[in-house]
């Protein structure tokens, strides 16, 4: 009994209330016609498909910069990655990893920038950062038209320049991850082995980062920065790193996401892509100062689980196409919630 | 004066906070216009004192107080400042409370104001009643002219000189209609010399007419110059109730400061430390409330080396300043080799170690483990407690070599605890301090800075962390540079003790010294009269 109690605490009442509803929509799934089997493997699909973006949360939070609301400013990292590795026409694994590779200094660019920024509005962190994020993101829809792009498969068809909306990576590096060493069971359910590796391959990687000199004092001053002062570390050096990191992740994050779903969406399309991380990692139960692989992992199972399987199953109940409309609140509703979620602080 | 029934009489008034008593049975009669000077060291509980007397709701939160307070032969119960306030008791902070952007007079009459009623009164009440400033006006320049200073009543008070602003303090509470009490807490703390004696002038006329007041002073001088009886505490008694007859001020400071504990014959006899392990010269810092000016100091190599002061005089301004926390500037010498400021990390490599005054604040990760607060310091500044993955090529945490030096420091520390994994936040504060201590240990460092390390911990646990320093001391060598606001705690383990005072060293001193000599150091006289006194 008071293992259960213990247990309760531990893992936190929202968490086991959401995942109960999450059972409870696994099962009511058969009885309004959801085939379970693909409700599984499309939850495990966006659960690789989002988890690295959620990954990138860690960071910022262990070293006391609040939730990375400016996580677009990673995402436009890899989708100028992405685009790059496509003007090269690399295929397959090289295409997949080219498009990292090519991302990575303008991610370290961008952190960089985005990190000195942060350190100068200590306090007000997440607030500026959304609006970094923002106009990033139009800054990036007028960058997108003078590009000298020149592959046909990205630019418009009529003007013969400037990049479309969305680009197809078929025939590039579609799927590269998925499909590396799937498991297929039947018509329905794939089991997006290469996917989740290199899923668990990133969290690991960070796990490994936090244990580290640099990660320990990381989490020292995200915990308290005076005392990781009188130690003796740099923090705002620490703040800074963490950012890179996170905005790497986030190029990482949105190229991994992109060969799993097809496209690479470019313009305005980064903006939704940061919400969903946040609230994946509240979720996860996190805190404004304090997130663990744990978080990641059950955060963004809940999370997208919840996502996969409320709309197709209330959809199959009010026979209308509302996914949307139910996906926009159920994920700003979680955001609000955690948000307002008192976060305990110690000082 | 003091003639027929006190005015105010406090009885036996007693006060603990959670256990910890600040006030003992505490006495004493204030006649009309007599002018009370109450001295104590910081903490003697003059405060607390006050705040019962002006029915601070502080004091009804934890739990009341012992004892009675009389006003004209009845007994007076407080329930909040306004009471005080009908009561004829009228204060002047040490923080001002005044709104900047009003006048002298708008400040003099606020929530006092001269009102006429007007139509909408009939629907709206008192609040839309008219507010009459010539009357105001008048009000003010009477209340300023019971002062006897110049004061332009119609200045803002963001425009005027700091003496100005206290006596516009001042002014409001005269102007009070019934002010028979006045206590001032430090009024001439932020004045110049000769705005000071201005007030002090102030405050006699105003007793003259019959005025009772009740002067907080650590500046004893002052306290000798107006009042007609001084009342001494010292660690929540009245140790004196004395007329100002033929007392001297330095029989006020040893009065202040003196503490029979007898302990003097335990003492050690002085050790003979020659060989000179750290210098500081000219050192300044920017610390706010604690800005060191410019210190010069010497420190034996194996010696404890006290720093004592008064509150806000810059005595902790010192270890934070060298330790690069706050800007600072000057010469710091250790075993030779400069000590760059402004750069913690470059100070900790140099072999030094700091034990913060501000333990919750910058000595501890409350939301960390034990482990973590102990060895984080010594893993960032030595590399220590990392252990080599692949060669050397990175590194991780050394889990394993945490948790045996944080067992070891909680035996040797005797730190109450669950365990290595218990969060900081959660022990007492004397465990507390224990593992600040214990971090410094671990760093096993040339010299120790320690900061109040006695501050807001029981007697129990005072005195296992001073014998905690007193046998690291001993036998590691380990030169110790403590500051304290406690000097007895100084005089029991330091071997010389210096005195801070507005940002500069009043004087070295041997813990033997005669306790006035530390006490007429710390209320401003210059070194070479204290010696001479």
């Amino acid at each position: 009994m008071r293992d259960l109690k213990t247990f309760i605490q531990d893992f936190g009442w929202p968490r086991i209330i959401i995942f109960l509803f999450l059972v409870f929509l696994f099962i009511m799934a058969p009885f309004v016609g959801v085939r379970l089997d693909a409700s599984i493997s499309d939850v495990l699909n966006r659960f690789g498909q989002y988890a690295i973006l959620v990954l990138a949360m860690v960071p910022m939070i262990q070293s006391g910069c609040g939730l990375n609301f400016g996580l677009a400013l990673g995402i436009v990292a890899g989708l100028l990655g992405a685009t790059l590795s496509l003007q090269f026409e690399l295929r397959g694994f090289l295409g997949f990893f080219g498009a990292i590779a090519l991302a990575s200094p303008f991610a370290v660019l961008f952190g960089w920038l985005y990190g000195k920024l942060l350190n100068k509005v200590k306090g007000e962190e997440m607030t500026i950062a959304m609006y970094i994020g923002f106009s990033f993101i139009m800054f990036m829809c007028i960058m997108w038209l003078i590009l000298p792009y020149n592959n046909p498969t990205m630019i418009w068809g009529y003007a013969g320049k400037g990049l479309r909306t969305t680009i197809t990576v078929e025939g590039y590096w579609l799927k590269i991850l998925n499909n590396f060493l799937a498991i297929k069971i039947g018509q329905f359910f794939v089991f997006p082995t290469g996917l989740i590796l290199f899923v668990g391959l990133c969290a690991f990687l960070m796990w490994v980062f936090l244990r580290s000199r640099t990660g320990t004092a990381m989490t020292a001053v995200g915990s308290n920065p005076d005392f990781a002062r009188a130690s003796g570390v740099d923090v705002d050096h620490m703040r800074t790193i963490s950012v890179i990191i996170s905005t790497f992740l986030g190029a990482v994050g949105i190229i991994v996401y992109q060969q799993s779903f097809g496209f690479i969406q470019l313009y305005t399309a980064p903006g939704p892509m940061v919400f969903p991380a946040v609230a994946a990692i509240l979720i996860g139960g996190a805190s404004i100062n304090k997130a663990s692989m744990v978080n990641v992992i059950v955060g963004t199972f809940l999370f997208q689980g919840l996502l996969t399987m409320t709309p197709s199953v209330i959809n199959s109940v009010l026979q209308t196409d509302m996914s949307e409309v139910i996906r926009i609140i159920v994920s700003n509703g979680m955001i609000l919630y955690a948000l307002t979620r008192k976060i305990k602080v110690s000082k | 004066m003091a003639n027929g029934s006190p005015l105010l009489s406090v009885r036996h008034v007693s006060k603990d906070f959670y256990g910890n008593t600040v006030l003992h049975d505490v006495s004493f009669d204030l006649h009309e216009g007599e002018i009370l000077g109450l001295v104590g060291e910081n903490g003697a509980g003059k405060t607390t004192l006050m705040r019962i007397l002006f029915g601070m709701p502080v004091i009804a939160e934890t739990g009341g107080f012992g004892g009675q307070i009389i006003i004209d032969g009845q007994e007076a119960h407080f329930s909040s400042p306004f009471d005080a306030l009908d009561a004829g008791i009228g204060m002047v902070h040490q923080e001002f409370s005044l709104i900047p952007g009003f006048t002298t007079t708008e400040n003099i009459v606020l929530n006092r104001e001269s009102m006429r009623p007007s139509l909408l009164n009939d629907v709206f009440g008192d609040r839309m009643s008219i507010l009459q400033r010539d009357l105001m006006r008048q009000r003010a320049v009477t209340a300023i002219g019971k002062l006897g200073v110049e004061l332009d009543p119609d200045m803002l008070v963001s425009e005027m000189p700091v003496g100005h602003k206290q006596f516009t303090e001042i002014a409001r509470e005269i102007d009070r209609e019934h002010t028979r009490i006045l206590v001032l807490d430090e009024p001439t703390a932020v004045l110049t010399e000769s705005e000071a004696q201005v007030l002090l002038a102030t405050l006699k006329r105003l007793a003259s007419e019959g005025i009772a007041i009740i002067f907080i002073s650590h500046r004893l001088q002052e306290v000798l110059d107006i009042a007609d009886r001084i009342v001494v505490l010292r660690d929540g008694h009245v140790v004196k109730d004395t007329k100002n007859e033929g007392v001297s001020l330095r029989d006020v400071a040893s009065w202040m400061v003196g503490r029979s504990l007898g302990d003097a014959g335990a003492r050690e006899a002085s050790r003979a430390l020659s060989e000179i392990a750290f210098k500081v010269r000219n050192l300044w810092v920017d610390m706010p409330g604690e800005t060191v000016r410019d210190v010069s100091f010497e420190v034996h190599k194996g010696e404890i080396f006290g720093i004592g002061g008064l509150a806000g005089q810059g005595k902790l301004g010192i270890p934070n300043g060298i330790m690069g926390l706050f800007p600072a500037g000057g010469e710091v010498e250790l075993h030779g080799r400069q000590v760059p400021l402004n750069a913690p990390a470059k100070a900790l490599a140099m072999g030094m170690a700091f034990v913060s005054e501000d333990r919750r604040g910058v000595g501890l990760l409350l939301d960390e483990s034990l482990e973590w607060n102990i060895a984080f310091t010594a893993m960032q500044v030595h590399g220590q407690y990392l252990k080599k993955i692949a060669g050397g090529l990175f590194t991780q945490r050394d889990e394993k070599a945490m948790e045996e030096l944080c067992q070891e420091y909680i035996e040797l520390l005797d730190i109450k605890c669950t365990g290595t994994k218990q969060k900081a936040k959660e022990l007492s504060g004397g465990n507390q301090q224990k593992v600040c201590l214990a971090k410094a240990f671990a760093m096993k460092p040339d010299l120790l800075f320690v900061s109040e390390p006695t501050r807001g911990i029981d007697v129990g646990a005072k005195k296992l962390v001073l014998d905690t320093l007193h046998r690291y001391n001993r036998e590691y060598g380990t030169t110790i540079v403590m500051v304290s606001s406690e000097l007895e705690e100084l005089r029991s383990i330091c071997d010389r003790i210096a005195i801070v005072d507005e940002g500069r060293i009043a004087g070295i001193l041997p813990p033997t010294a005669d306790i006035s000599e530390f006490g007429l150091l710390m209320s401003g006289a210059r070194a070479e009269e204290a010696v001479n006194a």
